[in-house]
Order: C-alpha cells, then structure tokens, then sequence
C-alpha cells in the first residue's frame, strides 16, 4: 500500500536526473542538464568558502585592533575571499549552473552544440578550483584578487604562482561556456524561434559569452606574464629592472573590468524572465532590453582606465576614461526603467523569486548610481581605495548578481528538481538576504565616505560603531544564504511535485515535463509567438501550488 | 537519410553540424588573437618607450634564420590548404602526402627556432642571471630578450600543438575516415595552421625587421 503511494508521488520516468545512476553517469555525462547541476553543487561549495573569508574578515573588523588574525593573515583572507568568489562562484554562477541547464531548453535544443567540450570546462573549472584550493593549504596568498605588480611580481610572500595558475585554468572554462552559447544561440534555435522572439535571457547570455571569449584571453597572458616574471625574476612589470606596473594594470583591468559584466550581464538576464512571470505582462521595451545588453557588453570594453584614475595614467586618457565610464549608466538605467514600467498595471504575485528580484532591483541601482561617484575623476581620488569602493562592488555583485542567481535558482527549481520548496521560507530568506545586506554594505558607503581605506583591519576607534553594524547584518545576512541550503535540498525528499508549468510561465522551457528528459524535446518545437505573452487580465490561479 | 552516423545526436543535419563548427572554430581562433594581443599591447608600448635600445636588441636576431623560418611556415600554410584540399575532393593518397609535408615543414621551423635560440644562450642574450648587454640600457634590452622568448615561445608552443593535430589527422587519414562527406576535422587543422601562420608573419617583422630600413 505504501509503495504504491511513493510511486505515484514519483517523478515521471525517465528524466535526466533518473534515467541512469552510477556516480560515473555523472561524471562523465555530456548531457547539459547535467553539467549544470554539477557546477550548481560545484560553485555552492566554493561559495560556502568565500562566505567562510567573509565571514572572518567582518569578525575582525569588530574592533578597531587585531585581535582575530594579525595583518599577514587579514591580506590572505581578503584575497581568497576576492579570488574565490570572483572566479570560482560569481563568474560561473549564472551562466554555468542556470545558461548551462536552460540554453537548450529555451532554444528548443537537444543539447548544447559542444556537449563534450561543455563537460571539459566543468573539469577545467575543477582543476582551477584545485589550485585554489592547494594556494589554501600551503598558507595562502596576500596580492589582492588584482595581483598587482611590483608587489606580486618579488615582495609577495604568497603562492602567487599557484593562484595565477588556478585563475589561468579557470579562465578556460569561462572561454569555453561563451563559445559553445555563443554557436549554440547562432546555430541550434528551433524552427520560428528568430532572433527577436529570442527570451532575453538570451541575450543576455550572447553578451555575456562576447565578453568571455575576447576579454578572458587578455587575463590569461596577464597571468602568464606574472608567473614568467615571478618564475624566472626577469622585468615584464617590475619597474626595479626595467619593467612597467602601469602596464600590468592596463592588461589586467581590460579583462577584469568587462568580467564585472560577465557577472552581472547574466543576472539581468534573469530579471527578465522573472518580472514578467509574476507581473503577467509582456515585458516593456523588449528591443531596447536586447540591445541595452550589447551595449553593456561593447561600452564594458571601452572602460578599464576608470580603475587608474590615481596611478601614471595621463589626465585626458582619464576623462576620456570617465566620459565613456558615463554612457555605461545609459543601458543599464534603460534596463531598470523598462523592468520598473514592466510592471505598470501588471497583476504583481509577491512568490519567492519576485521578492529576489525586488531586492535585485534596489540595491543594483544603487550599485549603479554609486559606481557614477567612483566614475568621476574629481570624487574617485577621495574614494579611491575606501571602503565606498567595497560597498559599491558588493551593491552590484552581491545585491546585483547574487539576487538575481537566487531569483533564477528559485524561479527554475521546480524545473530543474521536478519539486516545490516551501514558499514561505524561501519568502523569508529573500526578505533576510535584503534587510542583512543593506545593513552590512549601506554603513560601509559611509566608512568610505568619512576616509576608512579598504584591506586594513586596524582603523580609527571612530569607525567602529559603523563596523559593528556592518557585522551584525552579515550575520543576518549569512543566516538568510543559509536556509535555501536547508529548504532546497530538502525539497527534493518531501517537495510537492512541480508539474511541467508551476508558475504558468511562458517559454519553450515549461512546455517540457519537470524534470525534463535527457532530450529535452520529443519532437523539435516550432515557435509561432512572440515571448512573454502574458495576458495580466486572466488571473494566474494555483500558481506555484504545484500538483 | 538527414540523421547518418557522422551527425551527432543533438544536431538536426550534417550543414548545421559543420557550420557549428566552423563558427566554433572561428570563435576560438577569436580568443588566440586577444591571447596574442596581449603579448602585443606589450611589445608596443616598450617598443615606444625604449626605441632605441629595441632597435640595437633586434639587430642581434639572425635575419638569414628567421627569413628562412617564415619561408618554411609559409609554405607549410601551402601544403596545409592542399590537404584541406585533398579531403573536400576526396583525394585519399593526397591527402597524407600533405599532412606529412606539413608536419616536416613545421618540425623544421622548430628546428631552426631551437638553433636560434642555442645562439642566444651562447651570446648570453637569454633574460635573467646569466644576461650580459655591452650597449646602453641593460634592462630594457633584457626587455626585448624577455618579449622574444615569450613571444616566439608560445608561437612555438602553439606549433607544437598543431604539429601533434597534424600527427593525429595523418593516423585517421591512413585508416581512410576522411572524404568528401566527411573533411572537417582536416578543415579545422587547417584554420588553425594558418592562423599559427599569421601570428609569424607579424611577429617576424616586429623583432627582426625594426632596424632593417
């Protein structure tokens, strides 16, 4: 009796998570759906580890002494807290767990166009991820995620070496993930699926594999060039025996500064998807939303001297610099505009990854208006290097990108899993993450503001009662990131059955059972509409009840 | 008669699998040129600051070596299109003919690189402890040693890999799996080798040509 109602509570068979299951199947699977949960289980690890760094730093900046950790151990734990979450959890997060897994699917695909070539850049991320993890246990490295030169080249007494090399490996991974979208996309859309029926999630992702196929490279010869420099003790940026820092500055910025559109790009992405879902409106201004990406990811290649306004660079490449640092606000404010009007006379439903994408919205713009302060020649020599800079990073990745991850994480869930988490704690957690992380990063602004350089762990007694609060919301913060880990994973054991379409949204990937099959389509789909046809006159009954 | 055995599972058609990879491939050749890019934004912006001592490294180089070495790549690219050539029509005894002239070429610019870099260990012109400049301006000579070796290192590097594709597409093309139907893995070889190519032709006149007008 029992078992025939486990069976009936079971998911439809075969589906990509079923249809084989020797820990083999997994490691050696080309299937995309796949490959995503594995860089899903990948990146939660090392995101628990960055989180662990931040963790410690926020403790010891409780105070304005030492006393957790002396100042050797507070540059290790910055820098492995910037290079973890940097390259192992925000560059991969959107598109290697959510791109990975819905490409296809919203393409109308049985796959990727490289599925083996996919499967490699998971195991090139795992060997990068190894070196990482190897630079911990030898003790560390103390550059900086930005590996400045000369210090990094002699001075430093890290693994500099090992680290470069990680971020080298890792870099390939990213490579590979934008090629294969970027053919994919081109190549392998379903019959009717043009290039403006495309969900801009999509276009999202073209503009984020742009960037990781022509700006990733210039990081790995930067890498390489630190390492031959570090290695063989011959000038490349050391200026002591002939070298240029400057230069290095230049190479590495021009990766490092399109990345940060790698990491947001994707998010945005998911904002789309979401807000239309759960206004039941077609989203406003879908052409404008497309090309905003592009000119995201075009005008991201445009700015990397806004990073050197206080070294050699010369003052008109500054306000050239500082110029086009402006026309980047003009593609994102049109983003948030039409999102905002998105939901003009739309029927708002307040489920779990709307309030992700409330909270995505607030503090991205504020992380945007922000970065026009550090934009601006005049205001950036006073920010510079304080902790305005920390708080205006964090607004846009973590406030910016993190949400949105959250919000698709939540929104493709019962997709992925074939399960419902329990809404209200997701509900709860969204609303923790939000209140936590303006309470951690809001106060920093003003640090900054009042003069509290960054990467210093002893500051003015002045500054603690700032500091303090600072700390108080990462707890309230870090309890908020911690219950999705309880509620997810248990989900999976007593979640109710999703059904192919819990929150009646349109696109190509709820047409298909949840989970989908290893195939994704029986039959190649061919697309007749426009997306995003919601109708906000119908009222979306039982949504998100699941079955 | 759409779904053969050389399309893969999640293709529609053998056109959408070739042109997947041919834009793949294109794609790839992308990141090479930001790769290289790099290297390059570098050498300039030395090469400017420190002309003159640049002009003197760069006669150091062995022009008659490297005039030689660009020949040789040169015609490697030659007998690499004729074996891409041979593949699309089908020609099976050309083909391996090709690929094997292709990998002799490319063996023999190693060849002649790992001459000219012997020379620079015996003129103790190699960066590092042992680099010993007469004229002015040792560092920013060493500069330009330090730049050379990268830069026709990873050349080489990218040779090596090329001339192991070539070894690999000769070992198929003897088991016959290349024809009319089926030439793109030769296709592929083949946009790399000549992308390698190029890479030479602008680095051969950046080192060695500088001080040669």
């Amino acid at each position: 009796m029992s078992t025939q109602i486990a069976e009936a509570d079971a998911l439809p068979r075969p589906n990509y998570l079923n249809v084989k299951r020797s820990i083999l199947s997994w490691l050696l699977t080309t299937d995309h759906k796949r490959i995503g949960i594995l860089y899903l289980i990948s990146i939660t690890v090392f995101f628990l580890a960055g989180g662990l760094f931040a963790a410690l730093i926020r403790i010891e900046l409780l105070t304005p002494q030492a006393d957790l950790v002396e100042s050797d151990i507070y540059n290790r734990l910055f820098t492995l807290h910037g290079i973890i979450m940097i390259f192992f959890f925000l560059v991969p997060s959107i598109p290697a767990v959510l791109g990975n897994f819905l490409l296809p699917l919203m393409l109308g695909a049985k796959d990727l166009a490289f599925p083996r070539l996919n499967l490699l850049s998971w195991y090139l991320y795992w060997i990068g991820g190894v070196f990482a993890v190897v630079v911990l246990l030898q003790g560390g490295v103390d550059t900086g995620w930005t590996f400045y030169t000369p210090f990094s080249s002699f001075a430093s007494n890290g693994n500099v070496v090992l680290a470069a090399a990680g971020g080298f490996v890792a870099g390939f991974s990213s490579i590979l993930t934008g090629l294969n979208f970027i053919v994919t996309i081109h190549k392998m859309r379903a019959p009717g699926l043009t290039w403006f029926r495309l969900p801009l999630f999509v276009w999202a992702h073209y503009a984020t594999s742009l960037i990781q196929v022509l700006a990733t490279p210039v990081l790995g010869i930067s890498l390489v060039l630190i390492m031959v420099e570090r290695v063989w003790r011959v000038g490349i940026f050391d200026p002591t025996i002939g070298g240029d820092p400057v230069l290095f500055q230049h190479l590495f910025w021009f990766y490092s500064h399109p990345a940060v559109y790698i990491m947001i790009l994707p998010g945005m992405g998911v904002v789309s998807e979401v807000i239309t879902c759960f206004s039941r409106k077609r989203i406003f201004g879908y052409h404008m939303i497309a090309f905003s990406s592009l000119a995201i990811a075009i005008l991201g290649f445009l700015v990397w001297g806004h990073h050197m306004f206080v070294s050699t660079q010369a003052m008109y490449t500054g306000i050239v610099f500082s110029i086009l640092t402006m026309l980047v606000a003009i593609p994102s404010a049109i983003k948030v505009f039409n999102w905002t009007a998105t939901l003009y006379k739309g029927q708002i439903y307040f489920e779990a990854p709307m309030l992700f994408v409330f909270g995505f919205l607030g503090l991205f713009t504020i992380g945007g208006l922000t970065g026009l302060f550090l934009g601006l020649l005049a205001a950036d020599i006073h920010f510079h290097d304080t902790h305005f800079v920390v708080a205006h990073f964090h607004y846009v990745m973590v406030g910016g990108m993190v949400m949105a991850y959250l919000a698709g994480l939540h929104f493709w869930w019962p997709k992925m899993t074939g399960r419902m988490y329990n809404r209200q704690l997701a509900a709860l957690a969204a609303i923790l993450i939000f209140v936590g992380f303006n309470m951690t990063f809001f106060p920093q602004f003003i640090l900054g503001a009042l003069g509290m350089p960054r990467r210093y762990h002893v500051y003015n007694e002045e500054f603690q009662l700032l500091n303090v609060m600072s700390t108080a919301g990462a707890g309230v913060m870090g309890i908020g990131y911690l219950l999705p880990l309880i509620y997810m994973p248990l989900s999976l054991f007593v979640g109710k059955r999703a059904g192919a379409n819990p929150w009646l949204a349109k696109g190509l990937e709820w047409t298909v059972p949840s989970p989908p099959t290893t195939y994704n389509f029986d039959h190649t789909p061919v697309v007749t509409e426009e997306p995003y046809a919601y109708d906000n006159r119908l009222h979306a009954a039982g949504m998100g009840q699941g079955e | 008669m759409s779904h053969s055995s050389q399309v893969a599972h999640h293709f529609e058609d053998i056109e959408q699998q070739n042109e997947s990879l041919v834009l793949g491939m294109w794609l790839f050749l992308a990141t090479e040129v930001m790769f290289f890019g790099g290297l390059f934004t570098a050498y300039v912006v030395y090469r400017t600051t420190y002309s003159e001592v640049f002009h003197e490294a760069s006669r150091t180089l062995d022009f008659t070596l490297g005039t030689v070495n660009t020949l040789i790549l040169l015609v490697s690219s030659l007998t690499m299109a004729m074996g891409v050539y041979a593949a699309k029509t089908g020609r099976r005894n050309l083909l391996p003919l090709m690929l094997v002239a292709t990998i002799i070429l490319g063996l023999a610019f190693l060849g002649v690189k790992a001459v000219e870099y012997s020379q620079k260990f015996e003129h103790h012109l190699v960066p590092g402890a042992g680099f010993v400049w007469p004229g002015g301006n040792p560092p920013h000579a060493q500069l330009f040693f330090v730049l050379y070796f990268i830069m026709t290192g990873m050349h080489a590097f990218h040779m090596v890999i090329g001339i192991v594709m070539m070894a690999m597409l000769l070992v198929m093309a003897m088991l016959g799996k290349f024809g009319p139907e089926r030439y793109m893995g030769v296709e592929m070889a083949g946009l790399y080798w000549h992308f390698v190519d190029i890479v030479w032709v602008f680095l051969f006149p950046l080192l060695y040509l500088i001080d040669r007008s």
